[in-house]
């Protein structure tokens, strides 16, 4: 479509008025955040925009200052939970993945559209159980308590997507390379692996996003800083004393969460699209 | 793993590409019996059982188990600081549930925000995905990137961020609007209003990306042809472009309405439910969670599965929605 169609300058420019606009939308509420995040004490509560000075006072509170026993060992489990159970995910929906995709056996149907299913699972319905179990057995407010539930949201979108991708890998490149004299193992190392690693990793961005995104798991199934998660934890912030708005800090935090994200955006947007689109279901 | 290249079972069922789903389950079911007869057939199913196991398993363990445990939790008196006292109610809880005003208010709250943030996401959505194709192909990257943010951060970080840009302590919208006074969130309506602003800004970005597949399978030709004849843009939006592209849609528009059903960060960190915004998800949690109602809470996420149970086969049997096609 957009190949064949001919632009005069007025299409062009109300092109670029929607590119603008559709920027300003996505962009407005972190600008917003980030400006919020600036904001010295005084200027918090000013309802303005932008702060009249800049001031680094929310990210010294968070990271230095009252507010760092909230803060960093939140991000530290929200790093280490979420790695982990991205990288099971990944491992395990790489196997079920290339068994769904190349090889012929009964019941692959079933765990394809079981993973899709589970995609729209109400996450609370899920936790209420979890809760009651997690605390007789010792589960409740651990890494592993969080790791487990987490698998639940990163393993069946692994599965799904990677699925997708396996199924456009030229499988008979494995076998030319046999043919021209490469051993199995070389055939798989030198052919293989190149090919698929580029959806794996697609997947597992994308398995990491929404694992990083949980709330209900990690507010239902902690309790203190020992594996609550950051989007958990925003939840339970202070200000610098008791009366004073948390607003600032969050913010702060808010900026210090979204920035791997965005860094992640920036570097891998065209697998993220093609992830998405391939595996084409949630986000 | 070099050897399950000659493992091609006779079926051939793994030539198969994702895209043609349609009416594969049957000739899979009635084929299995013979289809795993000969000796290198069978070796290749027990490979692939084997692969795929660890992955099964653990997906019954995580989601399997603990759905079964509510619905039977769900039919007991039971609650958590008391477990010696609970006893089999025979389905009490599911009356307590629906006989209360206030499972039907918030069932009500959430198919109405479901209803309108997947509505305003959908045009939205379309309109983004037609700019994202017409784009100048310098700003195309930059446009996807800018347009994966929203799609990245965190709900609750992007919920705060639209908490405290209209709250009454530190929003900037009143002052904008010339009305500093006003609660935003200390009525419904607008408390609704800014609920669904935050849903819409954070999830039409995935809708848009899935309509762009959608819209780019389009022969261009055909939208050529159909402007050479002289149609005009809303003939061609409406009988070229939209039916060209209603499978991609209705994907996108099912997966959306069984996420906006769910719908609770949001909520939980804006008004807490107050005002008439509590949503069946957040029901559920305040049952379960806050009052440690183990049983009554059980009941509500029992009956919201069966709603997002309900929402699919309305969109599989009633829109004749293929999932075949959802690779968009």
């Amino acid at each position: 479509m957009a190949a064949t169609r001919t632009t005069s300058p007025l299409t062009k420019t109300l092109w670029i008025v929607a590119f603008v606009l559709i920027a300003l939308w996505a962009l407005f509420p972190v600008v917003w955040i980030l400006s919020l995040s600036l904001k010295s004490p005084s200027d918090i509560a000013n309802r303005q925009f932008w702060p009249t000075e800049l001031s680094w006072e929310n990210y010294d509170l968070i990271l230095f200052g009252g507010a760092q026993e909230l803060f960093l060992p939140a991000l530290r489990n929200s790093i280490g939970i979420c790695l982990i159970a991205t990288l099971v995910a990944v491992v395990l929906s790489t196997l079920a993945a290339y068994a769904i995709a190349r090889l012929d056996f009964p019941g692959k149907n079933v765990v394809l559209y079981m993973s899709l299913a589970i995609t729209v699972f109400p996450v609370i319905s899920i936790v209420t159980p979890l809760f009651n179990l997690w605390s007789t057995i010792g589960l409740y407010d651990t890494w592993l308590g969080l790791i487990i539930p987490y698998l639940s949201l990163t393993l069946p979108i692994s599965i799904w997507t990677l699925t997708s991708f396996f199924k456009e890998i030229p499988w008979e490149l494995e076998q030319a390379a046999q043919v021209d004299g490469a051993t199995a193992f070389q055939a798989f190392r030198k052919v293989i692996v190149p090919l698929a690693a580029p959806g794996v990793f697609t997947t597992a961005i994308i398995a990491f996003f929404i694992a990083w995104n949980d709330f209900l798991y990690g507010i239902s199934l902690t309790s203190t800083s020992a594996a609550r998660p950051v989007p958990a934890a925003l939840s339970f912030f202070t200000g610098a004393s008791q009366f004073e708005e948390p607003a600032g800090s969050i913010a702060a935090a808010s900026i210090v969460v979204t920035i791997p994200v965005i860094i992640i955006v920036l570097l891998f947007q065209r697998q993220i699209v093609s992830g998405l689109t391939s595996g084409a279901v949630k986000g | 793993m070099s050897e399950s290249t000659e493992l091609r079972g006779p079926g051939g069922a793994s030539a198969q590409s994702p895209g043609t789903t349609r009416g594969r389950e049957k000739p899979g079911r009635t084929g299995t019996r013979k289809r795993y007869t000969s000796e290198r057939s069978r070796a290749e199913a027990k490979l692939g059982l084997m692969l795929a196991a660890p992955a099964a398993i653990v997906l019954l363990l995580v989601t399997g188990y603990p759905i079964l445990q509510a619905v039977y939790q769900s039919f007991f008196n039971l609650r958590l600081t008391d477990q010696e006292n609970s006893y089999f109610n025979w389905g009490a809880n599911y009356v307590t549930v629906l006989s209360d005003p206030l499972w039907w208010q918030t069932l009500g709250f959430t198919l109405l925000i479901t209803v309108v943030t997947v509505a305003v996401e959908l045009v939205l959505g379309f309109f983004f995905a037609m700019v994202m194709l017409n784009a100048m192909k310098g700003v195309r990257g930059p446009i996807r990137t800018i347009i994966l943010v929203p799609y990245g951060i965190i709900t609750v970080v992007a919920a705060f961020s639209w908490k405290y840009a209209f709250d009454l302590g530190t929003g900037f919208v009143g002052t904008w609007f010339g009305i500093e006074g006003f609660d935003w969130f200390g009525n419904f309506w607008s408390a609704f209003a800014v609920i669904s602003l935050a849903e819409i800004w954070k999830t039409t970005p995935f809708i848009s990306l899935l309509m762009l597949a959608g819209l780019a399978q389009i022969p261009g030709d055909m939208v050529e042809a159909a402007t050479v004849d002289g149609a005009s843009w809303w003939q061609r939006l409406t009988r070229v472009i939209l039916p060209n592209m209603k499978s991609a849609i209705m994907v996108a528009l099912m997966f959306r309405t069984l996420e906006a059903f769910r719908i609770f960060d949001s909520v939980f960190v804006m008004t807490q439910g107050a005002n008439g915004t509590a949503t069946v998800s957040s029901l559920a949690y305040d049952q379960t969670i806050s009052q440690l109602q183990t049983g009554l809470g059980s009941a509500v996420s029992v009956l919201l599965f069966l709603c997002v149970g309900l929402i699919c086969l309305l969109f599989i049997k009633g829109f004749r929605v293929n999932l075949g096609d959802s690779r968009g």
